[in-house]
């Protein structure tokens, strides 16, 4: 999907190769999701994020009917800026916000996966630890004490912080689901980590491995 | 308001004009005259004033600056497509591919206004790239401020690091690499050079002209705006004083969404084949682009400014020539193309506006209003600009600078005392972990950053099949060009050429930067026309050809000029990426290795530098065959799998390389002093044309082979371990904790975590 300003669709788009997909570019302005089976909203700063992170894009035509098949159950991963716009979509509950050191920041992030159900992660074991790239300036999750306990109680938190909080998100949380498991948000980038040549390993590829797994299981 | 047409400036020849307030000379102001055979409108005389400013015309460098163009304009691998003189050099890089490259200084602007003047720096440069019909794959920036706990650095350090950062990220250009570099004589005065690199198929070339009669000029990008009004001819020419009066709005303000936009439209427009001449706006915005584009091709244009979209309805069409806002394009395209060019700017939200034709009149006219404000050859005013052949003197005092040498400087003696300068040294503000500014900036964005900082050089993949692929460095040291302005450039060179040589790839071309004070100081100019004959005897040497590159002057603080600081960028050429070393040691068990000669050499050392504050003598020797070998040995052990490791010996010596190769995957190594070497020498000497290597013990009779069949010189001078220390056999034992500790601390102190 590529938002103007979006950066990692190219990224995306790649990684689903490696991982044997079939990759299709989707444009903001059509309201057609071309008959594609699950969809990733890559990194970026859509519109220039000159608003609020993610605030103008949910309004993008395409987010009609993309809004629709989340509901339906296709699964919908949102990879950093592509976890705002899910987030202002209302398809997950809380928010992202400036990192708490106020400065952008770009490294090699250890995580906890803490869901390994979802329609995203099925690939890792439970409380596996993968090291995938992080960079963001607004990257802190954010949501009220109520939400952020239910998301803990339903597991929907898909994966933790670990070493250090990069950007002080709410209780080291990277990752959350929906209920259904199959709409995914994380703020580090696992397409960034699906070569060797190019990432710092390839733990990011088991989110692409996972929903092509769960597509041909389904 | 009245304005100031071509009929008025007619009949009133003796209207006093602002000439020299816009930083014209007498001389300059007559000529203008004489060119028009009457006194030029106020439009007119922005226009010239911008376009004949240091910045914009080279007046003071150009009689120098054309020994780059006797080199040979062949790089190792093949011809150049374009040379200097277009926005950018283009460089046949095999399969097809051509990658065009340079650096641009924002040096003044970033004083002013950090975040803004450098952010705009970023952008500025990425438009001479995608002028030039390349996708911009890559950005590195080159810095330079004053002391690290200087209170003003406190305030310029973040906002340029911040603005570099906020400008390249949110376009998506990872940043592979660069330099941070403190020092007293940029106190007053920073240098931010912004460096990007594109890449293209061979037949997707584009050169700056607007051929063809009735051919429609468009203006797409950003609307014009009252920011940076007089940037280029004010800010860029003048030296900064305590007094005098606020400069602020003539910096630029950034948009790097609209900046994305315009490069996935301007790629588009290219792919649709229907550009037949572009340019970027850069310094002096529309007089810039107009008078250029006219000149390149038919000799003639005519525009009506009053369509060309404002920010502010108010501006003056002296302004609106002037306006260095950002983000803006200018594209010839003929009448048949115009509705195409439309389309594709709406899909992309990007305002494009028909605001002139070519003709063949060899004139640029330009109308406000009905009336003709602006009637001149435009070759007088992009390229027949006043050219200087400025007096230059060696100054006095080079003779005692070098005399000065460091040899009676008290030396370190003893494993203690080695090893208490080896942590003051790693600590300190050249070389220490740049982690704190590095960190901000994104290297991973399109997912083909091979190797970034801190790596010795950025590797970028091209082409994911065959692994094609590019290896990039800038490197100066302003302290050797101090001491030597002539041996400065080619020790910059040849540290460039050996940080991409490390790598593995070859080197090809190279790009420079060339930040020096005042011109109209006859040191300063000796310094800087020392400087170019030393970078163009290098690359001949070399065969390297310099590709582009870009003036600072004036870069000064009242009376004292900053150290002059020749910023030389290398580019390589991998034939798969695959192949590339990486600096860090991670193999226990494998042999370090010593490539080349160490002689005792701290003139212009950071040694020197850090403990005792010290700057005299003679820069290290220049041995260019030395460097070529040393390239040669690097490359083919890459290409067979001979080394898993290899790091550049620079600033800090040996001792600064050892650290920083332990440093990187946390392992362990011992070494030892090799006979006959002074361990002080050994460790912290900066004699160049050498490299630390780690051969897998399989290798090390084929490496050593190929070694001594060339004849040239290595030594064994340790053995990765997982012991977690830095081991020097007989003088020291440092745990990499600690070594990381001093390491990692500084500047994070220094600038608040």
């Amino acid at each position: 999907m590529t938002f103007p300003g979006s950066l990692d669709d190219g990224d995306a788009g790649r990684a689903v190769r490696i991982a044997d997909g079939d990759a299709v570019s989707l444009w903001h302005g059509d309201a057609d999701l071309r008959g594609v089976d699950a969809v990733v909203l890559p990194g970026g700063f859509s519109y220039g994020d000159y608003l609020r992170c993610g605030a103008i894009a949910r309004f993008a035509p395409i987010m009609e009917p993309l809004i629709d098949a989340a509901h339906g159950g296709m699964p919908v991963l949102g990879i950093c800026n592509g976890f705002q716009v899910l987030c202002e979509a209302h398809l997950l509950p809380g928010a992202l916000v400036r990192n708490d050191h106020r400065k952008f920041v770009c490294r090699d992030q250890r995580l906890r996966i803490e869901n390994a159900s979802t329609a995203w992660t099925s690939a890792y074991e439970k409380d596996q630890e993968i090291v995938i790239p992080l960079k963001n300036g607004e990257g802190g999750y954010v949501a009220d004490e109520a939400t952020l306990d239910r998301l803990e109680t339903e597991g929907r938190v898909v994966a933790r912080y670990l070493e250090i909080n990069p950007n002080g998100s709410y209780r080291d949380i990277a990752g959350v689901t929906n209920e259904r498991g199959n709409v995914v948000g994380l703020m580090p980038h696992p397409e960034h980590a699906v070569e060797e040549l190019t990432g710092p390993g390839t733990d990011g590829l088991g989110f692409f491995t996972s929903v092509l797994e769960s597509l041909v299981a389904a | 308001m009245t304005v100031d047409t071509v009929e008025t400036a007619t009949k009133t020849p003796e209207q006093p004009q602002p000439w020299a307030e816009l930083g014209l000379k007498a001389n300059e102001y007559e000529r203008i005259r004489d060119i028009l055979g009457r006194r030029p409108t106020s439009s007119e005389l922005a226009m010239y004033s911008v376009m004949w400013s240091e910045h914009c015309s080279y007046k003071s460098s150009k009689v120098h600056l054309r020994r780059f163009g006797e080199l040979r304009q062949e790089t190792p691998v093949g011809k150049l497509l374009a040379g200097i003189g277009e926005n950018a050099g283009v460089i046949d890089v095999g399969e097809g591919y051509a990658v065009t490259f340079k650096a641009e200084s924002h040096n003044h602007p970033s004083y002013v206004e950090p975040y803004q003047g450098a952010a705009t720096g970023v952008g500025g440069i990425v438009r001479d790239i995608l002028a030039m019909g390349a996708r911009p794959i890559g950005v590195m920036d080159s810095l330079r401020f004053g002391p690290h706990d200087a209170p003003d650095t406190a305030r310029v350090l973040p906002g340029v690091v911040a603005g570099v950062g906020g400008y390249g990220n949110c376009l998506g250009l990872p940043n592979v690499g660069g330099e941070v570099v403190f020092d007293p004589s940029y106190a007053g005065n920073p240098l931010v050079n912004a460096l990007c690199v594109g890449v293209m198929r061979h037949e997707d070339l584009h050169l700056a002209k607007a051929a063809g009669v009735g051919n429609q000029v468009i203006l797409y990008g950003a609307r014009t705006g009252g920011d940076g009004i007089g940037g280029a001819s004010i800010l860029a020419s003048e030296t900064f004083e305590s007094e005098g009066p606020v400069k602020r709005p003539s910096v630029q303000v950034g948009d790097p969404f609209m900046e994305k936009l315009l490069i996935e439209c301007t790629l588009e427009l290219f792919a649709a084949g229907i550009i037949s001449g572009i340019q970027d706006f850069g310094a002096a915005g529309l007089s810039c682009a107009t008078s250029e584009l006219a000149s390149a091709g038919e000799g003639g244009m005519h525009v009506i400014l009053d369509r060309v979209p404002l920010r502010d309805s108010t501006l003056a069409p002296e302004e609106i020539l002037m306006s260095e806002s950002q983000e803006r394009m200018m594209a010839v395209v003929e009448p048949a193309d115009v509705e195409r060019f439309m389309e594709i700017c709406a899909k992309w939200d990007v305002q494009a506006d028909v605001v002139g034709e070519v003709n063949d009149s060899q004139r640029l006219t330009i109308e406000w209003r009905g009336e003709a404000i602006v009637d001149v050859p435009p070759r007088t005013v992009a390229h027949e600009g006043p050219v200087y052949e400025r007096p230059y003197a060696r100054p006095d005092w080079q003779d005692e600078l070098q005399a000065a040498t460091p040899s009676s400087l008290v030396r370190p003696s003893g494993g203690d005392e080695l090893r208490s300068t080896l942590l003051r040294m790693v600590a300190s503000p050249n070389l220490c972990s740049r982690a704190l500014v590095t960190d901000q900036y994104d290297r991973y964005v399109l997912g083909n950053t091979v190797l970034a900082q801190p790596e010795d050089a950025g590797v970028i993949r091209l082409d994911e099949e065959s692994g094609l692929g590019i290896a990039l460095s800038t490197d100066a040291n302003g302290r050797y060009a101090k001491l030597d302005p002539y041996l400065g450039a080619q020790l910059a060179l040849a540290e460039a050429y050996r940080n991409v040589a490390v790598t593995g790839a070859k080197p090809v071309a190279v790009t420079d930067c060339l930040n020096f004070g005042s011109p109209e100081d006859p040191a300063v100019m000796w310094q800087f026309a020392e400087a170019v004959r030393g970078l163009a005897d290098g690359c001949q040497k070399l065969g390297t050809p310099v590709t582009g590159g870009n003036v600072s002057l004036y870069n000064q603080t009242g009376e004292t000029a900053i150290l002059p600081t020749p910023v030389v960028g290398v580019l390589g050429v991998l034939d798969d990426v695959e192949r590339r070393t990486p600096y860090g040691f991670r193999s226990p068990g494998h042999i370090i290795y010593l490539l080349g000669e160490t002689r005792d050499e701290f003139g212009g050392s950071e040694w020197a530098h850090v403990v005792h504050s010290h700057l005299g003598g003679l820069p290290p020797a220049v041995d260019l065959d030395a460097e070529r070998e040393l390239a040669e040995i690097l490359h083919s052990a890459s290409r067979d799998g001979l080394v898993s490791a290899a790091h550049d010996i620079s600033d800090g010596g040996v001792a600064q390389a050892l650290v920083e190769s332990v440093l990187r995957h946390g392992v362990g190594a011992r070494v030892w002093v090799p006979d006959g070497l002074d361990p002080f020498v050994f460790l912290f000497s900066e004699s160049t044309a050498r490299a630390v290597v780690a051969v897998p013990h399989p290798e090390e009779v084929r490496f050593t082979g190929m070694c001594g069949a060339r004849r040239f010189p290595h030594e064994r001078i340790g053995v990765i371990d997982d012991e977690g220390a830095l081991e020097v056999q007989g003088q020291f034992n440092i745990p990499v904790d600690e070594l990381r500790r001093a390491h990692e601390a500084t500047l994070p102190a220094a600038f608040g975590e």
